[in-house]
């Protein structure tokens, strides 16, 4: 038997109060993908991602997480969330670095326990993995925008995921750090296996690291490896973001941002 | 002091419920003021009181209830209002808020009718309003240490839960936490709480041992541990001082314990201005 896709998505739609917001999406993401989910504002990308997350459920149609259906689905925490920091916490939280990589354990420990000896060591391996490894005595709030995503990041690497969610991750990070932080998702994609669904206005920045992606804007107008996407042509850009989005060229590393 | 301690059964139940609720207030309220439910512990303490004042109205006129401790009363009504709270909460997604004027108004509203059915103030119902030293029987300790137990086991259970959840719900229900059925004990939790420590700090001043110990100790810890204990260190601190000078004055804990954490709080807050001021001078003079 083949190995069963990571997130399959079958024909499913959503409705808030009556209004379509995302219509028949079927979508499969095996081990190992780096898909980036691409489109306009209110495409429907957030609402997609919850429905994967289980935040949502759809309104018609099914999902398949690791060949489970999603409600038999328990082991949530082979998904790790990253969502937007500006609308993530508070950033005035008494918490301390370490504390909030240490929460990325609860779901994985188990009602009524407590967190197991090996904390100590788990978080600081997974801030070594972001870069963070010295700021595990920090109080959350002292850090950097860029820094705080990394902790983020390290709270989902903690309970060592299979696939990680991310929803915009660098909105409102400084652009100098935006590079660093989509290297350090690479190293994770290439080092360790791990499955990436990312939501992101950055196409340029992430479109030499991503393997495959899908534009959405209610329904997905394109899903497939990254190199087919490259050469759409601009009439089906055009149909699929609603105004004209400029081709992807890379220069020197750096890219052109679409219109 | 210490010899009427050792004297009067009135006082230890006094000072022996203070201490417990001076641990447990703070204790609680860090996860109520991080979770920005400050004021759902107000609008259930007035809750609470709708209870109590209906307790001794049906005292007067219904024999049966002259047995009873108005306290299991305002325990059933603040777990009804934590309840319906949540319910007004859901209902009102967008304008969560609401729910409390709405709750608050209901539990003053229906204190009012039963005070003046029971003709007006007495002795019994100042010390609920404003806390009280000689009115706390062995049996409130009793109720008091009950609650106190189910707060220890509640947080023993379910920390590692309650800190994701007030630290960012949207990933504990992402990470398949069951965030609501923690959240309905939590505030099932609260409101035991607030009908635990009215016996000594007062209806009307519940939700401040619950919330100024924390307001203190979160402008000084690193760490949520930390925070948790230094609340707990003002939180006894600001008890032990205000049961004593209510003693000595004669006047409601409620309003000596409340006094004292205010002081704590602006101890700090000047104290933490002071010593930021001496720490940038001091990097400046090293800089310069």
């Amino acid at each position: 038997m083949s190995t069963p896709y990571d997130i399959e998505l079958q024909q499913v739609s959503f409705q808030y109060d009556q209004t379509a917001v995302l219509k028949n999406i079927s979508l499969q993401v095996k081990q190992g993908d780096f898909l980036a989910i691409l489109g306009p504002n209110g495409s429907g990308k957030s609402t997609l991602l919850k429905i994967i997350l289980g935040l949502l459920k759809p309104s018609t149609g099914t999902v398949h997480l690791f060949g489970k259906e999603a409600k038999e689905f328990k082991q949530r925490e082979w998904i790790g969330y990253v969502s937007q920091k500006s609308n993530s916490f508070n950033t005035g939280f008494p918490a301390t670095v370490f504390e909030v990589v240490a929460s990325g354990l609860a779901k994985k420990t188990g009602l009524f326990k407590k967190l197991p000896n090996s904390k100590d060591h788990l978080v600081q391996e997974a801030l070594s993995s972001v870069g963070m490894e010295k700021f595990a005595s920090k109080s959350i709030g002292e850090l950097s925008g860029g820094q705080q995503q990394r902790v983020f990041i390290a709270r989902a690497l903690v309970s060592d995921p299979k696939c990680l969610v991310l929803d915009e991750p660098t909105v409102g990070i400084d652009h100098k750090h935006v590079q660093s932080f989509y290297d350090m998702l690479s190293r994770l994609n290439s080092e360790r296996n791990i499955t990436l669904i990312l939501v992101t206005h950055d196409v340029d920045t992430v479109s030499n690291r991503i393997s495959h992606v899908a534009c959405l804007n209610q329904t997905i107008h394109f899903h497939g490896f990254k190199q087919e996407f490259e050469e759409m042509s601009d009439e089906d850009r055009e149909a699929w973001y609603g105004h004209s989005v400029r081709k992807i060229h890379h220069v020197k590393g750096e890219a052109c941002n679409h219109d | 002091m210490i010899e009427a301690l050792w004297n009067y059964e009135f006082l230890q139940n006094a000072f022996a419920s203070g201490l417990i609720i001076g641990l447990i207030a703070p204790l609680l309220g860090v996860f109520i003021v991080v979770r920005r439910l400050s004021l759902i512990a107000d609008a259930l303490s007035h809750v609470t009181l709708a209870g109590i004042a209906g307790s001794l109205y049906l005292s007067q006129t219904v024999p049966l209830f002259a047995m009873l401790n108005p306290l299991y009363l305002g325990i059933l009504s603040a777990v009804s209002g934590s309840v319906l709270i949540e319910r007004l909460r859901r209902l009102y997604k967008h304008y969560e808020e609401l729910a409390i004027p709405i709750i608050m108004s209901a539990g003053i509203g229906i204190s009012a009718i039963f005070i003046s059915l029971a003709n007006g103030f007495s002795a019994d119902l100042f010390g609920y309003l404003f806390g009280s030293v000689s009115a706390v029987s062995r049996q409130d300790l009793w109720i008091v240490v009950i609650i106190a137990l189910i707060v220890i086991l509640f947080l023993r259970f379910f920390y590692k839960e309650l800190f994701v959840l007030s630290f960012d719900e949207e990933y504990a229900r992402a990470s398949g936490l069951p965030a609501k059925w923690i959240h309905i004990l939590f505030m099932i939790v609260t409101a035991l709480v607030i009908a635990a420590s009215m016996r000594i700090v007062g209806i009307l001043l519940v939700s401040s041992l619950m919330t100024l110990p924390v307001a203190a100790s979160m402008r000084l810890a690193k760490g949520f541990k930390q925070a948790i204990l230094l609340a707990v260190v003002f939180g006894e601190t600001a008890v032990i001082i205000g049961l004593v000078t209510a003693f000595y004055l004669n006047i409601a804990p409620g309003g000596t314990i409340v006094v004292t954490s205010i002081c704590i709080l602006l101890i700090v807050l000047i104290g933490k201005k002071i010593w930021l001021k001496v720490v940038t001078k001091d990097e400046g003079v090293v800089t310069s």
